[in-house]
């Protein structure tokens, strides 16, 4: 690799990966801390390309480069403005790509305000939840994060600035930037939408069923618009009657009022320690069908047959793993992958025969989430869409190729597609026929970025560019 | 791009109708479309080898490749990668020769330790170029349990293999940091058009075993394995035979 000129003099070669640890690659990483360092790197982006990298929490390739090179976003984290009168009940805050939900979290709290779409994880970046289009449990009632995009600043591949918005001029380029992986151009900055809230805590409601149709038919019953959160975990290690049997929280902010009287004095206040950061001594295999099994009982068997109203933090209601650092360690050194596709609504039997498959394979999944999804958004290469989505997790292992090529058939048949956020092994045909409307954005794309600067391992391997 | 679960997306053979190395790219295709580049003599097992590949949906390209030309090898390497990434390159050209002929022939000598060694070692000079550049990739050698000990029945080759398989274990070194992974896979013997007539030793293996070995390395990132894995053991034990028993030993 040719020395950058480009680039600030603490860039290095180095290896990365995404959170499930497969497939590294060796690129330039260079850490930005100025709009400057961006449109510096961009003017010699070299021959194979550059792309973003955040807190590399994507699961797969979509923050590598390989051979070519990576901007180090995690510099460039000014919370510029926090605004909580903004007339219309909104507050909004204007940050740079680099912050984390975390970050922005904890300082708009103070203020009364909340941020709209939270994933599993605190620890994306701005830039990344905008790319990845993420959404949070309570997408049936919010839709995913780029629908709280007021506008961004895009650095392109011309050298030049653009502020994107929704519904402006350059709208197809912002819904190209939305769910586009980071492969329209740089996101420096976000003006995102917050809002209002009395307490940081949650009213939870949580329901133990005994299998996948006892979940359904919760799920269906129209008791989950009453929340504005509500997802699922579920057994993927048992079967007969006991299929799928589930773990089902479903929560609401909580107003003042609906506070004990000791959280009512500091009803905004956020504490979630970080307990333990897992050290990097996990032997492959010990994550392994015998010992998720046992994992899976125990989650089950924790769980409250039935608890209402119950009073807990986004920590403890969903974000549990944030309290573990390198939680993804104990899965050793030859990673694990996420599996997460979307099936339309009445395409229950289908998901009810992956469940089926995975219970009888040689391979085992701890953390299962079961979610109906709501309307979603303009953006071609966003994931949501109305339907249940499901996510499972294997550690690597040999014959877990072929157990997700069967898989991708029965998701692709029913009408679904992947999550390229947690995407790792499928194939270029797999998504051009999950994403309809690929062609759609590859041509908002192409004019944006005519030369292929912006380019990544997921766009190399899924043939996305 | 090589993916979470090890599967590659573009395959180099060279040594384009060895069967252990068609087995090896028949199992990392593992029926998916990827695209192969075959590079080797014109032979008359060529159009063969690419037809059945094409059959099972990869794109085949070829690449002329005498290995008795080592000097070749960066122009080789050079325009297989022309149609982009190569994601895995397995050497696996190598001459067996008459053993006998062999170390009493100057040119039956330099014959099989151009092929076997020097051809090797300028094509993996030439791979490391084009992996480093690209930040990725994996390169398989085809070793043998004949270089990690060598025998009287076939010294010559042997010792070829002895050399190259050090070049490649070191080459596993000097990659590192640059994250490109080197596998050396040292087969017994392997039931091939090779070894056709001769008498298998115990532990031999066919072509599509080696492969499996193969393709685990590949996936789990291994730098060193034995097909059959058990041969690793008896390689070990081996090793350390003293010579005047050594060579009363019937191999």
């Amino acid at each position: 690799m040719s020395a950058h000129p480009s680039v600030p003099p603490t860039a290095a070669r180095q290896r990365l990966s995404g959170f499930g640890r497969t497939a590294p690659t060796t690129a330039l990483v260079a850490p930005m801390t100025t709009e400057a360092d961006v449109l510096a790197a961009l003017r010699e982006p070299g021959p194979r390309g550059v792309t973003a990298r955040g807190l590399g929490r994507s699961y797969g390739d979509p923050a590598q480069n390989a051979g070519g090179l990576v901007l180090d976003m995690t510099g460039l984290d000014r919370i510029h403005a926090i605004d909580t009168d903004t007339g219309s009940g909104y507050g909004t805050a204007r940050v740079d790509a680099g912050v984390s939900l975390d970050a922005l979290m904890r300082a708009a709290l103070p203020f009364g305000l909340w941020v709209p779409v939270l994933p599993g994880t605190r620890q994306v970046t701005v830039g990344g939840a905008i790319a990845s289009d993420v959404h949070g449990k309570n997408h049936h009632s919010a839709g995913s994060f780029g629908n709280h995009v007021l506008s961004l600043d895009l650095a392109c591949a011309d050298g030049r600035v653009r502020t994107l918005s929704p519904d402006g001029p350059d709208s197809e380029l912002f819904w190209a930037t939305v769910g586009g992986m980071g492969l329209t151009g740089i996101i420096l900055r976000a003006t995102i939408q917050l809002r209002p809230t009395e307490s940081a805590y949650f009213v939870v409601d949580t329901d133990r069923t005994e299998n996948l149709d006892e979940l359904m038919a919760l799920l269906t019953d129209g008791s989950d618009e009453r929340y504005d959160y509500s997802a699922a975990w579920f057994d993927t290690t048992t079967t007969g009657a006991a299929l799928g049997r589930a773990v089902l929280t479903r929560g609401s902010l909580a107003r003042r009022d609906e506070l004990p009287a000791k959280l009512r004095r500091a009803p905004l206040r956020f504490d979630a320690p970080q307990l333990l950061r897992f050290p990097d001594v996990f032997p492959n295999g010990l994550a392994n069908p015998r010992t998720l099994r046992a994992f899976s009982e125990l989650w089950y068997r924790k769980a409250p047959k039935r608890q209402r109203d119950a009073v807990q933090n986004i920590t403890a209601f969903y974000q549990t793993l944030d309290v573990f650092a390198d939680w993804n360690r104990v899965y050793g050194r030859r990673g694990f992958l996420q599996y997460q596709f979307i099936v339309p609504f009445g395409a229950e039997d289908t998901f009810r025969r992956i469940v089926e498959i995975i219970a009888s394979s040689n391979h085992a999944s701890g953390l299962n989430v079961l979610k109906r999804f709501g309307a979603g958004n303009n953006a071609p290469l966003s994931f949501p869409a109305p339907g249940w989505t499901i996510c499972v997790d294997f550690p690597i292992a040999a014959g877990l190729s072929e157990l997700c090529t069967e898989l991708d058939e029965l998701v692709l048949d029913a009408g679904g597609r992947h999550y390229l956020a947690k995407e790792s092994r499928t194939s270029a045909a797999a998504i051009r026929r999950g994403y309809p409307r690929l062609d759609e954005w590859r041509k908002v794309r192409s004019a944006a970025d005519p030369n292929g600067v912006f380019t990544s391992d997921m766009a190399r391997r899924l043939e996305l560019v | 791009m090589i993916d979470a679960v090890g599967n590659p997306q573009s395959v180099l053979l060279l040594g384009s109708t060895s069967e252990i190395g068609l087995a090896i790219v028949r199992r990392l295709a593992g029926g998916r479309p990827i695209r192969v580049v075959l590079a080797g003599r014109p032979s008359s097992g060529l159009p063969g080898a690419v037809a059945a590949l094409s059959q099972q949906g990869c794109s085949v390209e070829t690449v002329d490749f005498d290995a008795l030309q080592p000097r070749t090898a960066a122009d080789v390497v050079a325009k297989a990668f022309a149609g982009g990434d190569i994601d895995v390159a397995v050497v696996a050209f190598g001459l067996l020769g008459d053993a006998e002929q062999a170390w009493q022939s100057v040119d039956a000598a330099v014959d099989l330790a151009t092929v076997n060694y020097t051809a090797a070692v300028s094509v993996g000079v030439a791979l490391a170029g084009r992996f480093q550049a690209q930040g990725h990739g994996a390169l398989v050698a085809l070793s043998s349990v004949a270089g990690e000990r060598v025998r009287r029945s076939n010294f010559v080759y042997g010792s070829s293999k002895a050399g190259m398989d050090g070049f490649y274990l070191g080459l596993a070194e000097a990659l590192r940091p640059s994250g490109v992974r080197v596998t050396v896979v040292r087969p017994g013997f392997v039931k091939t058009r090779m070894t056709a007539g001769m008498s298998p030793a115990p532990l031999s293996v066919t072509p599509d075993q080696v492969a499996d070995v193969v393709a685990d390395a590949v996936r789990n990132r291994r730098e060193l394995v034995w097909a059959p894995p058990p041969l690793r053991a008896v390689m070990s034990v081996l090793r350390h035979v003293p010579r005047p028993i050594f060579r009363r030993l019937p191999l």
